[in-house]
């Protein structure tokens, strides 16, 4: 069987890689829901809470907060965050690129971790690019609500009348 | 507070927002000047004294005084290009750029400095521009430091400066203060969102506000599209308005006619405009030579509370190691501060989960530190290039190279070097490879190995110049040191795409003092042509 290195390796990583994700675009946004859902824990993990129950609903407004984000890019940026979010949603790329054998509400968060440190660290700019866009939507639309200030000592901006 | 802006529309000022707009239209004036930034906004005002009928383009939204609510949830979609993630082709580098009335000037950190007189030497002797003397740039730079109340700050710097200033002293690395544009300034730290107190002197509370009350027109959310050239003349620029959403364009298109068209939509988007009207280009210069001061970023933590949000963000700096290398050696960098808020320095910082979470903890007690790499000078420093996305959008390639790596490991071993002298406990350049230092014995054996990429070594620029550099011959520049284009009559270039190098400094004042040379220049050439016309 062919592993994720390897098919790395013979160079047909990037652009067909999200040729064939984009000819196949998956339901609704992307499936950009179940990805970020999967991810965001993993991202936030230590800001978030650790009871599921109290994490959830944040998780949910994280996610409304990165669509903001996303519909607030420039066209050509929205359409390169459809495409890496095509790349993950389309179980052949995710195995291939991502290294994710399972569906993504299934994985672990080990499985999950080491997919992100896998493109951090990846040879590839395109992945490496990928890694940086989930970076930065995760937490900008974390830190950017007024609920997240209080744990890093941040008292927001003061009043001015 | 007050919000002069809006009281001036009240009275009636000249103002379209092109997004209410329902009907194609056509506008006509003596002068049309693309964009609102520190260009543009010193054209308009001098161009609008002379006497001249002036009409302001802004692809971005008008966004004032009130508006300003230190959010940066609501600043960086509104004020910023790309919202505030505008990057480079292989998004190695992030890009901070204004898009709003006042362009970068509404959102930047207020740092003035005149163009380094090792600048204006360099050109004159590597580029031919003979005219740009530091004597003869003086006078300009003092006018418009007078026009927009630009001194030394006064008062004691926040701790994120202070740190810098405390780790260089005791280093013996000579620190200055810069000289900010402010006037009454309430010491709040927000600047980048937009000053809420009216003490930021930007275009959008100076000469844009003046050029309107004097008669000019500002088009809002009106994207400048296309020069429709004839020969050596320019017939018409095309624009289309946008939606309320300042992305999509709403159908509505405008004509825009006038005698002379000035361009200042800043280094990525008026070389972009130049390419999308087929402007001819004999030499293949345009969009080539684009600069950005490549900047690495080092955090420290300190025992004691930094606050970086709180406080003018920009209070000292340190040009000890531009002055210590030849100027077209070894690239040299400039240190200075950023404002530290929580989405920007979270989305800077590298890593995820516990690791990050545990760096965003410790918020409050971090300092950074910028280094400014000054691109442009060494024969290996030729910046990047500006091209056409299919949509005809502008993309940015920068390829940094090992000459640019070189003074990056300088960079970072320099600014790690100060944190510690400072008190930092722990140093962490930004660098998805590094688990930061706990002593500069550390940090320095640490520093020598890391190895230094894009995408692993974060890159940010808040300065882009150059793609339409200014020369005195066509061979070697798109425009002459006055901004006029070489190949086309009708056609100045007022923004800092018209730098032949990077400035090596925040580059406002630099963009200021030259526009308002050459603007004093064309406003003379443009009433004589009017004179002669009349006595004809």
């Amino acid at each position: 069987m062919i592993t994720r290195r390897q098919f790395l390796k013979t160079g047909l990583a990037g652009g067909v890689l999200l040729n064939v994700a984009a000819c196949t675009r998956p339901s609704e946004n992307g499936g950009r829901t179940a990805i970020l859902s999967a991810l965001i824990p993993v991202v936030l993990a230590g800001a978030l809470p650790a009871q599921a129950s109290a994490a959830e609903p944040l998780i949910v407004r994280t996610i409304g907060g990165i669509e903001k984000t996303i519909a607030g890019l420039s066209l050509p940026a929205q359409s390169e965050i459809g495409e890496l979010f095509d790349l993950l949603a389309f179980a052949p790329t995710r195995i291939l690129a991502a290294g994710l054998w399972s569906p993504w509400p299934d994985a672990t968060p080990e499985a999950l971790a080491a997919f992100l440190e896998s493109w951090r660290h990846s040879r590839f700019d395109l992945l490496k690019s990928g890694y940086a866009a989930l970076h930065d939507i995760i937490f900008g639309a974390w830190y950017a609500h007024p609920d997240s200030w209080e744990a890093i000592g941040y008292p927001g901006p003061p009043e001015v009348s | 507070m007050r919000d002069p802006f809006r009281e001036g529309l009240a009275a009636g000022w000249q103002y379209i927002d092109a997004s209410e707009l329902t009907a194609d239209k056509e506008l006509e004036a003596d002068v049309v000047v693309v964009c609102s930034g520190a260009g543009g906004g010193v054209t308009a005002e001098l161009l609008t004294r002379a006497g001249l009928k002036v009409l302001i383009i802004e692809e971005g939204p008008l966004r004032t005084t009130r508006d300003f609510q230190m959010k940066e949830a609501e600043a960086y979609p509104q004020l910023y290009q790309e919202s505030a993630s505008r990057k480079t082709a292989d998004k190695a580098i992030n890009i901070l750029q204004g898009r709003c009335v006042g362009g970068s000037t509404t959102v930047n950190w207020t740092s003035s400095f005149r163009t380094p007189p090792t600048t204006l030497n360099w050109w004159q002797s590597a580029h031919g521009l003979k005219s740009l003397s530091v004597e003869a740039m003086a006078p300009w730079f003092l006018m418009m430091e007078r026009r927009l109340n630009v001194s030394r700050w006064s008062h004691d710097p926040n701790e994120n400066n202070a740190a810098l200033a405390r780790g260089a002293t005791k280093l013996g690395i000579p620190i200055e203060v810069i000289p900010r544009n402010v006037k009454a300034c309430w010491n709040l730290g927000y600047c980048g969102m937009g000053c809420p107190t009216n003490a930021k002197q930007s275009m959008l509370l100076t000469t844009i506000p003046n050029s309107l009350f004097l008669g000019a027109m500002l088009v809002s959310r009106l994207r400048a599209e296309r020069l429709e050239i004839s020969g050596n003349q320019i017939k018409s620029l095309k624009c289309v308005a946008l939606k309320v959403d300042g992305l999509n364009t709403s159908g509505i298109n405008v004509t825009v006619r006038a005698r002379h068209f000035v361009l200042a939509g800043g280094a990525i988007n008026s070389p972009a405009m130049l390419l999308r009207s087929k402007a001819p280009d004999p030499h293949s210069l345009l969009g080539k030579r684009t600069f950005l001061h490549p900047t690495l970023v080092s955090s420290g933590l300190f025992e004691q509370a930094i606050n970086g949000y709180s406080g003018a963000p920009q209070s000292v700096y340190s040009d000890h190691f531009l002055d210590n290398v030849a100027v077209n050696g070894p690239l040299g960098f400039k240190l200075e501060v950023p404002p530290l808020h929580p989405v920007l320095f979270s989305t800077t910082l590298q890593g995820f989960g516990g690791a990050h979470a545990k760096l965003m903890k410790n918020f409050a007690n971090s300092q950074t530190i910028l280094a400014l790499v000054r691109d442009g000078f060494h024969p290996q420093s030729t910046g990047g290039q500006v091209r056409l996305r299919s949509d005809g959008s502008a993309l940015l390639d920068y390829k940094l190279n090992d000459t640019y790596w070189e003074a990056a490991r300088r960079a970072l071993l320099a600014m790690a070097e100060i944190q510690f002298a400072a008190g930092a406990k722990w140093v962490t350049p930004v660098h998805e490879a590094s688990a930061g230092y706990n002593t500069w014995a550390e940090a320095k054996k640490g520093l020598a190995d890391l190895p230094l990429e894009p995408l692993l070594c974060r890159v940010v620029s808040a300065h882009v110049m150059g793609g339409c550099g200014m020369s005195n011959a066509p061979e070697r520049g798109v425009v002459s040191d006055t901004g006029r284009h070489f190949q086309i009559d009708n056609l100045s270039v007022h923004d800092g795409s018209v730098f032949p190098t990077s400035i090596g400094a925040n580059p406002q004042l630099s963009i200021y003092g030259l526009i308002a040379r050459n603007a004093t220049e064309l406003a003379k050439t443009l009433t004589r042509q009017a004179k002669a016309v009349n006595l004809q």
